[in-house]
């Protein structure tokens, strides 16, 4: 420790203060932890005398003067200033914008002081804060790793090499919309341009407008000419498509309602993944919402299907700003939920399952699109209503109001679902017990009803305390009941076996390591970090699941993850993932190449900030856990299966993971 | 060594090396400077004979003979033979001087003290004293007496005063501030006075122009007498004087003020510690001091910029081209009429053997052309016919090379001229070079192989080849710390790389090993790059000194000492007879590789440079630092000429186009910029410079200047190249 060698200090035993002072230099948390506050005004931060005293103590110096203690946290303080601005020299020319641990050794070096052999931390500072019995403490979580799980489980891939590859940025001055090249016009932008150009172009109006109106033509023309002088306007932008978009919007139009379903999951996977489709979202919402026009006359109940799976796609685009077309594709996504008749043949047809998934699209759309100028989501809980009231409504668009209704979510189902039970029940029990009317009618009489009870039972199981008594049941709900009751019963049991269930599998993963593959029930996840392509999304945790069964296999059970993301920041979500191999109508697994590639982006988790740019990022927790088999009767029981987090936190997942479903449900549908 | 060093030899073909004065002035680098350049063997130029005398101000020649006096003092004869020989200083005036500031170090504690009462009087010793950077000279010179309490008293007596100036001068007296500050603290915390230095510190420091922030921390968190001793900012605040541009006016505002006032404390610091720079003429606006300033030791002074500077080219060998050749661009030319004439004009000016700013074509010996050359050169030629005319309305196509998987690190990257070959440094102390062409990389055979090959075949070049090691890549291993800078020989033979280890290597890439480590640096290099005309390199790391070797010495031949802070990029001018250091210090400085004297120190910069580049015609500089910011310089006035802004992290490269019409810049912030250069140049060409002040009056136009912002992936931008056709190359490692 030569640097301080010279150093001696006036109190105490300056051996001893040097042996402290070694001590606290090799502890590498606090050198990293000074390194960490580079906050703009930092004139005298010092090292607590406290810090002093417990190194002291960890070294065997017992009893330390206040003196020294000043004088000691005071010089290494310094010291360690010091060395966190060299170390930034070394961060500089590494072209980093995170500094690391090896800077600080290589700053050390430069000191003449040995370096912090043995530590390494490529990602984040692995010091957890706790405080207790009146110390504050840092220390250093190591968790404890089960060996024999390391060695059972499959080896991680090797690192790629280094490796170059090129593309263009610019060609000529114009940046081609590639996936190797960022979003040419990122969200905000998107945004702005969605925005600001009504205020660019007549700002006059934006003014006056409130009070005057259009009224003084003059006047605002003139503010208009003031203003142009003032702010540059924006070219308008162009809506011509360059050969290359007109071939590739031909392609994923033709694979996305064409016959093939290899080629339509690839043209649905490009437009919820590719980067810089924004030139072509007019055509496509204007693609989407003439189709359904089209298809609802003709009651083309497949094409319906894919074009509501385009929609989902295009709401599964981070790069997208889809809210400048929302007037085109909410009304086609309504069309899809209440109409009256989707299929030509209704009696054998799902078209359930199409409002079903169309519902859950307006429930999504709601939640990220609804602000309080476009009060979406009242408009829509409106119109649902008052069609769902109309005594003349049929099945079929009654059917479509109240999963539309239900999907919205809880407090929805309570205030609006709950109250009209009774008159509802009454209106199922006229045409179950009654005359025989029609096949139709009590097809769709039925499907109302298990549709009730499903969304009901669970929000009931919550707000109503036990016992369950069925005659209470059958006072409050009359018709729908009994059968409630039981449901009702049935989502208790199955919660209180979900959080046994939850303190017996739960595993952690934590994201940076990624020797850790988590395997169970011969379903494997791993957590690879390492992405070695440049188009992967980052951060991406990847559930494989093996080759779907062999026909011969009983086909095993559907099996439930629940991946829950904490983190530090605001968000937090969790995703209900259903890895089904066996569910009854999907034998759309196997037409689907691999089985990653379709679950792939369901599972991404992205935190609040942009990943890895900030110095310490927050640690995502991957709580990855099993549930029986019973539980996945019905994929809506989700609600159940946590009953603690579902009020806090809504699930936005549960339709945006279905997609075995929706394939299901067109494989299901005559072509 | 001996044995490396033939091999390179062997390898180079250059015959009869001449060998180095073995002589060296044990472990004392200074006395480097005295070598003469060699001159390259096989060149028809003789080294020139008579050095002129140093042209530099009388500052430079009192530290040549310090340095003079600490060599006699440690009986190193030889070496002060040497250095007095190169520096040409007369034998007496050496013994005279010498025999001054000897005395003067006797007294110099003396002296120090003494310079409390005798405020101005005490000038001209003190000077001599200073020339001696020595710590305890130098802390000595603070343990002046007075009342601790007072400081405050005094910096903000001053403040008011300030402030109640005309609006004129306050914007040039209040440059007096930060120096001001700084020393007093300074004073403060080496009397001991700590709690006040922390009070005056809180209190003032806050009045301070925001581009002192980073002195600024590095100020607050030094508290105590010993741990000024050893820190850099302290001695360089010390040994180099704080320069100041002060019009006569408002100098003698403050001088009057400082007077009336007895106020003797703020008096004896500016006598002492600043430098102040008088001009006569109207005082400068807030704005066009805040351009310059910002450097570690305040701006430039006037005469450091005045020594004349050759910045034309050289004169292009003549090289006769071959008949197919010309029937070749006949061809072109009927095709391409258009194409032809600027390679024409530009030819022509070349020719034109009397420009007046280049220097003499053998004014630093340059290697003789080898055949291999000269081919490159026609390729060159041929490649420059096919070159696409940039401008505003013609932008350049950008070809991104991105490494994937780099998770060590990557640190460096260079491209061959010609664009075939690219290399990268890693942080894990690694060299890895890839060929962009069909064309792989081969070793040669091993020397065994090599006995069986007819020699007189006419393609042996072609046979010497080992197929077998044919690949895309090849890994170099030899540093052992990250790679922080690289750069191709321009005959694709060589490639130089410096790391974090402080040594230099030398690679072969016919066989792919290192040639040569050269050891000088004994702190990390941060960056290194090989002359125009190959043979010669520079190298600057954390020692702050700039260094220049030649490939077959093991020793530098030029040592240039002065910048303030490490040295954190360095580069060539196009006629190898200059090189320009950019530092932590925030200042830019150019030397002459002849004379080894700093003949331009350009200040403005708020953060430490890391990226150079001189327009292809040599007469301008283009400068990138951390502070997001590209200042363009004119070399021959020594003036600041343009700032370009809109970068929003440090500017890790940037590239002129061919002709010299576009500047690219690459940035940390995942952005390549293309600005337009002629139009920059061109609008100043009509300002007629105010030289004889130095003042400039910078548009801010850099919107208009900005052709095109490309965003690339997450991908920091941290090499940019034009190939011969003026397409453009940026490379960086993705980091998701």
């Amino acid at each position: 420790v030569s640097i301080m060698g010279s150093e001696i200090l006036d109190c105490g035993d300056p051996k001893c203060h040097q042996k402290i002072k070694a001590a606290i230099l090799t502890d590498p948390c606090i050198l990293l932890a000074m390194a960490e506050e580079r906050r703009p005004k930092q004139c005298t931060v010092v090292l607590p005398t406290e810090s002093m005293k417990a190194m002291a103590e960890s070294i065997g110096v017992g009893q330390l003067q206040e003196e020294s203690c000043v004088a000691l946290s005071e010089e290494v303080s310094y010291r360690i200033k010091e060395i966190a601005q060299d170390a930034l020299k070394f961060m500089h020319h590494g072209k980093r914008r995170k500094l690391t641990t090896n800077d600080i050794d290589n700053a050390l070096k430069l000191k003449n002081v040995e370096p912090l052999y043995g530590f390494q931390s490529q990602e984040f500072i692995p010091f957890r804060f706790a405080s207790g019995g009146g110390r504050e403490l840092h220390f250093y979580e190591e968790k404890e790793v089960d060996l024999s799980d390391i060695i059972n489980t499959p080896l991680p891939r090797v690192p790629l090499d280094v490796s170059l590859k090129a593309h263009w940025l610019s060609i000529e001055g114009v940046q081609p919309s590639i996936p190797e090249n960022p979003p040419p016009a990122p969200k905000e932008q998107q945004k702005v341009e969605s925005t600001e150009p009504l205020k660019v172009v007549k700002p006059g109006q934006e003014e006056d407008g409130t009070v005057q109106g259009k009224g003084q033509g003059a006047t605002a023309a003139d503010g208009k000419g003031k203003e142009k002088g003032l702010i540059r306007l924006k070219p308008r932008s162009t809506h011509e498509l360059s050969v290359e978009q007109q071939l590739y919007y031909k392609e994923i139009t033709e694979a996305c309602v064409g016959s093939c379903e290899a080629k339509r999951a690839e043209a649905l996977q490009s437009i919820a993944t590719d980067p810089g489709l924004y030139q072509m979202l007019p055509r496509f919402s204007t693609f989407i919402s003439e189709g359904v026009r089209v298809n609802v006359v003709q009651n083309n109940l497949a094409l319906l299907i894919y074009l509501m799976r385009m929609v989902k796609a295009l709401m599964d685009n981070p790069t997208l700003y889809l809210e400048k077309y929302l007037h085109e594709l909410i009304p086609a996504v309504v069309t899809c939920i209440v109409s009256k008749q989707l299929c030509l043949r209704p009696d054998v047809d799902n078209h359930w399952a199409l409002r079903d998934f169309a519902a859950r699209l307006m429930a999504q759309s709601c939640k990220t699109f609804s602000t309080t100028t476009n009060n979406i989501q009242s408009r829509i809980t409106k119109t649902f209503t008052k069609s769902w009231l109309d005594e003349k409504t049929q099945w079929t668009t009654r059917y479509g109001c109240i999963a539309g209704l239900a999907e919205l979510g809880a407090d929805v189902i309570k205030t609006l679902i709950l109250p009209r039970l009774t008159v509802e029940g009454a209106r199922i029990k006229a045409v179950m017990e009654g005359p025989v009317v029609s096949n139709i009618d009590k097809i769709g009489a039925d499907h109302v009803q298990s549709l009730l009870l499903k969304h009901c039972a669970s929000v009931i199981a919550k707000i109503r305390p036990q016992p369950d008594n069925v005659e209470q049941y059958r006072i409050d709900y009359g018709y729908l009941g009994p059968m409630l009751c039981s449901h009702v019963m049935k989502a208790r049991t199955q919660a209180a076996l979900q959080a046994q269930q939850v303190n017996r599998t739960t595993l952690t993963i934590t994201q940076p390591r990624p020797t850790l593959t988590v395997s169970q029930s011969g379903l494997s996840g791993s957590a690879g970090p390492r992405t070695p392509s440049i188009i992967k999304v980052p951060s991406s945790l990847t559930l494989m699941s093996p080759r779907p069964g062999t026909p011969s296999q009983p086909s095993p059970p559907a099996t439930k993850y629940i991946v829950m993301a904490t983190s530090a920041g605001p968000a937090s979500t969790q995703q209900v993932i259903t890895l089904s191999s066996s569910q009854s109508a999907s034998p759309v697994t196997s037409t689907v190449p691999s089985a990653t590639s379709t679950l792939q982006p369901l599972v991404k988790l992205e935190s609040g900030s942009g990943p890895g740019l900030t110095g310490s990022r927050p640690m995502q927790k991957y709580i990855v856990v099993s549930l029986p088999s019973s539980a996945s009767s019905s994929l809506e029981n989700k609600s159940s299966v946590l009953p603690t987090s579902i009020s806090s936190t809504p699930i936005e997942a549960g339709m945006k993971l279905d997609r075995s479903e929706s394939p299901g449900a067109s494989t299901q549908s005559p072509h | 060594m001996a044995a490396v060093q033939g091999g390179l030899v062997d390898a180079v073909e250059k015959k009869d090396i001449k060998t180095e004065p073995s002589e060296d002035s044990g472990g004392n680098n200074n006395a480097n400077d005295g070598r003469l350049l060699s001159p390259p063997p096989g060149s028809s130029a003789s080294a020139p004979g008579g050095n002129k005398p140093p042209a530099g101000a009388p500052e430079d020649q009192q530290t040549l003979l310090a340095v003079l006096q600490f060599l006699r003092k440690n009986n190193l004869a030889e070496s002060v033979e040497i250095l007095r020989r190169e520096a040409g200083l007369p034998e007496d005036a050496l013994d005279l001087k010498a025999g001054d500031s000897a005395g003067a170090e006797d007294a110099s504690s003396l002296l120090s003290r003494v310079t409390v009462s005798s405020s101005a009087a005490a000038q001209a010793p003190t000077k001599a004293v200073e020339d001696q950077p020595d710590v305890n000279v130098v802390l000595s010179a603070y343990s002046q007496q007075g009342d601790p309490a007072l400081y405050g008293v005094y910096y903000s007596g001053l403040k008011r005063f300030i402030e109640s100036v005309l609006d004129c001068h306050r914007a040039e007296l209040s440059q007096v501030f930060y120096p001001l500050f700084v020393h007093m603290y300074l004073e403060l915390v080496y009397n001991n006075h700590e709690n006040e230095a922390k009070v005056f510190f809180e209190k003032f420091s806050g009045d301070q122009e925001c581009y002192y922030e980073d002195d600024l921390r590095v100020l607050s968190s030094l508290t105590k007498k010993e741990h000024m001793r050893g820190n850099e900012t302290l001695l360089d605040f010390r040994t180099s004087k704080f320069v100041l541009r002060i019009s006569r006016d408002s100098y003698q505002l403050l001088k009057r003020h400082l007077q009336e006032r007895q106020n003797n404390q703020i008096w004896n610091i500016i006598q002492e510690h600043l430098y102040i720079d008088i001009f006569d003429g109207m005082p400068r606006s807030k704005s066009q001091i805040d351009a310059m300033s910002g450097s570690l030791a305040g701006e430039a002074k006037r005469e450091a910029n005045k020594a004349k500077v050759y910045y034309g080219l050289l004169k292009e060998p003549e090289i006769e081209l071959p008949l197919d050749d010309e029937d070749e661009e006949a061809e072109n030319e009927e095709g391409k009429p258009k194409k032809k004439k600027p390679k024409k004009d530009s030819m022509g000016s070349k020719s034109k053997k009397q420009d007046p700013n280049a220097p003499s074509q053998t004014r630093i010996p340059l290697p003789e052309l080898k055949d291999s050359d000269k081919l490159d050169k026609i390729m060159y030629m041929k490649e420059a016919t096919k070159r696409i005319r940039l401008g505003p309305d013609n932008l350049p196509s950008i070809c991104f090379y991105s490494f994937l998987n780099a998770y060590q690190g990557l640190t460096a990257v260079d491209f061959t001229d010609d664009s075939s070959l690219i290399a990268g440094g890693f942080a894990d102390s690694t060299v890895r070079v890839w060929s962009v062409t069909p064309k792989k990389l081969r070793k040669v055979k091993s020397a065994a192989d090599l006995n069986l090959i007819d020699k007189e075949s006419d393609d042996v070049l072609e046979r010497i080849m080992d197929e077998k090691t044919a690949s895309e890549s090849k890994i170099l291993y030899g540093h052992s710390g990250p790679v922080y800078g690289i750069s191709f020989s321009p005959d694709r033979n060589y490639l130089l790389t410096c790391s974090e280890d402080g040594t230099i290597r030398l690679w072969s890439l016919q066989t792919f090993t290192c040639l040569v480590g050269y050891k000088g640096h004994n702190y990390p290099v941060w960056d290194t790059q090989f002359s125009p005309h190959g043979y010669y390199f520079i190298s600057g790391g954390h020692d702050r000194v700039a260094r220049l070797w030649a490939t077959d010495h093991y020793q530098p031949l030029r040592m240039f000492s002065g910048h303030l802070a490490d040295i954190t990029s360095t580069r060539f001018h196009p006629n190898s007879n200059y090189v320009v250091t950019g530092s932590s210090d925030r200042t830019i400085r150019l030397w002459d590789v002849l004379t080894g004297n700093c003949v331009r120190i350009f200040t403005g910069h708020k953060g430490p440079i890391h990226a150079l580049a001189f327009s292809p015609n040599g007469k301008f500089l283009a400068s990138g630092a951390t502070d997001g910011r590209v200042l363009l310089w004119d070399i021959g006035h020594g003036l600041m000429i343009g700032e370009l802004k809109g970068h929003t992290d440090t500017i890790y490269s940037l590239k002129f186009s061919r002709d010299g019409e576009i500047l690219a810049s690459g940035s940390m912030d995942n952005t390549v910029r293309l600005w337009d250069a002629t139009k920059a140049f061109d609008d100043l060409e009509t300002d007629d410079f105010t030289a004889a002040t130095g003042h400039i009056h910078l548009q801010d136009n850099s919107q208009e200047l900005l052709l095109g912002t490309y965003m690339s992936k997450s991908t920091p931008v941290i090499h940019l190249h034009f190939t011969r056709r003026n397409l453009l190359l940026a490379a960086g490692a993705y980091n998701p």
